[in-house]
């Protein structure tokens, strides 16, 4: 059952170092920067981050790129006008990438969290980004074989969660918010606002409750930088 | 080529050609730059659903002032606004709609497209570029039909509908068809046909291209 936090710091507490963290937010649209700069407050480094991106600007994910916190970077779009942290510890051979096709990544978590073993997707058949996998012709088509991708932590931010720890989230801040909350061992969500169980109605709810396991409130967001149209 | 006069159509002259072969009430997904151009074309009655693969069905326009909300924004990482009807979803049901052959048509750009429809659009390739794919890969195979927008040139004059891709490919046999500057081109079992001309003539378009072309012009004009 979710627990309520009463700060940042207390929701990311006992992320070791080493560990595998997802991150929600497609650039900066539902990324929990509170939880990522508590991250950042730990100290937990050599981590391995999931997330479409590798940051934006100088807050956030970015920040823990800067920091050198990230050893390695799970991600399907790192090159970005704004992604000058990444793009230099990239350079200086300082950081891993392991780049994903977007909707193999997303398929990729969603497997973890259903339990799928592994899957053939035609995405990214006869690409470099394919090379080396094993394939297979289905019905005269051609696949991939891709496996499932984990997570000990999943860092996500949704609009409203009852004390129950049911999910809403706001507009395309969604994304990849409702696949990391379950497939990760431990999911740590960061909401606008906390309402007693029974204020949702449960046919809106798009995250239930079992997967996550602590949440906590962050009413007022930093403000995060205008988007620049820095790529998909 | 450099030295050449401009011809042929401009950019949202390009964007409204390929805006009328959109049909109606299609699901439709317009790849960043270029392409996302075309929204500015299709007229308000024509049913197209715009889908934006962060997840949102029933995209509309770019948000101005007071409408900028940072939660909701395109593939490009533009806010934009909702239209009446739109939806929300998450990533993997977005891009389960994307392979799943549920979106109609599908709008990218390109470094090149082969006379199969091989499409390249996401890596130069150059040792000192950080490679980035994003939805690309998926977009090009996902949706019913898949359609390039580009330039038939690039910016040194070298053809970019060529025989074999020599940039690292995105898509395998994907593309149907191509709209440049200078022609419109389907991507056929027999090969590439040229189905529209722009300031150009087949001829020349033959001279130009490495690729055998089958003159599919409606009065098979030369």
């Amino acid at each position: 059952m979710a627990s309520i936090l009463d700060n940042p710091y207390a929701a990311v507490a006992g992320i070791p170092d080493g560990a595998t963290v997802m991150i929600g937010g497609f650039g900066t649209a539902g990324q929990p920067v509170e939880l990522i700069e508590a991250l950042m407050a730990s100290g937990a480094t050599n981590l391995t981050v999931v997330n479409n991106n590798a940051g934006n600007g100088d807050v956030g994910l970015a920040a823990l790129i800067r920091a050198g916190r990230v050893r390695k970077i799970v991600c399907s779009f790192p090159r970005q006008r704004d992604s000058w942290h990444f793009d230099q510890k990239y350079r200086a051979g300082e950081i891993e990438l392991e780049l994903v096709p977007q909707g193999n990544l997303a398929e990729r978590i969603r497997a973890a969290g259903a339990g799928i073993g592994a899957f053939y997707t035609p995405t990214g058949y006869g690409t470099s980004l394919a090379e080396g996998k094993e394939v297979r012709e289905i019905d005269g088509r051609h696949y991939v074989l891709e496996y499932p991708l984990r997570a000990d932590y999943a860092l996500v931010k949704a609009h409203r969660a009852d004390e129950l720890g049911n999910l809403v989230y706001r507009k395309t801040a969604r994304n990849f918010g409702p696949i990391m909350a379950t497939a990760a061992t431990t999911t740590v969500v960061q909401v606008e606002e906390v309402v007693p169980v029974g204020a949702l109605d449960p046919e809106v709810i798009v995250t239930p409750g079992i997967y996550v396991d602590r949440i906590v409130r962050v009413p007022a967001p930093v403000p995060v930088p205008e988007p620049v149209g820095a790529g998909q | 080529m450099t030295g050449v006069t401009r011809r042929g159509l401009g950019k949202d002259e390009l964007a409204a050609r390929v805006a009328r072969d959109i049909p109606r009430g299609a699901f439709v997904n317009l790849g960043i730059g270029l392409p996302t151009r075309i929204s500015n074309h299709l007229s308000a009655d024509s049913g197209v659903v715009l889908h934006t693969e962060n997840g949102m069905l029933g995209m509309g326009p770019e948000a101005q002032g007071d409408a900028v909300d940072l939660d909701l924004i395109n593939a490009g990482k533009v806010p934009v606004t909702e239209l009446a009807g739109a939806s929300y979803f998450h990533h993997a049901d977005s891009f389960a709609m994307m392979r799943g052959g549920h979106l109609d048509v599908c709008v990218l750009g390109a470094y090149q497209v082969s006379a199969r429809g091989d499409l390249a659009n996401w890596h130069t390739g150059r040792p000192d570029d950080i490679p980035a794919v994003g939805g690309a890969m998926d977009l090009a195979i996902g949706a019913k039909e898949t359609f390039v927008m580009m330039d038939l040139l690039s910016r040194d004059g070298v053809p970019k509908l060529v025989p074999e891709c020599t940039y690292p490919l995105t898509g395998v046999g994907c593309v149907s068809r191509i709209y440049t500057d200078l022609a419109v081109f389907l991507i056929e079992d027999e090969g590439v046909a040229v189905r529209e001309l722009f300031d150009c003539t087949f001829d020349e378009l033959t001279r130009l291209l490495a690729v055998p072309l089958l003159n599919r012009t409606p009065k098979g004009s030369r």
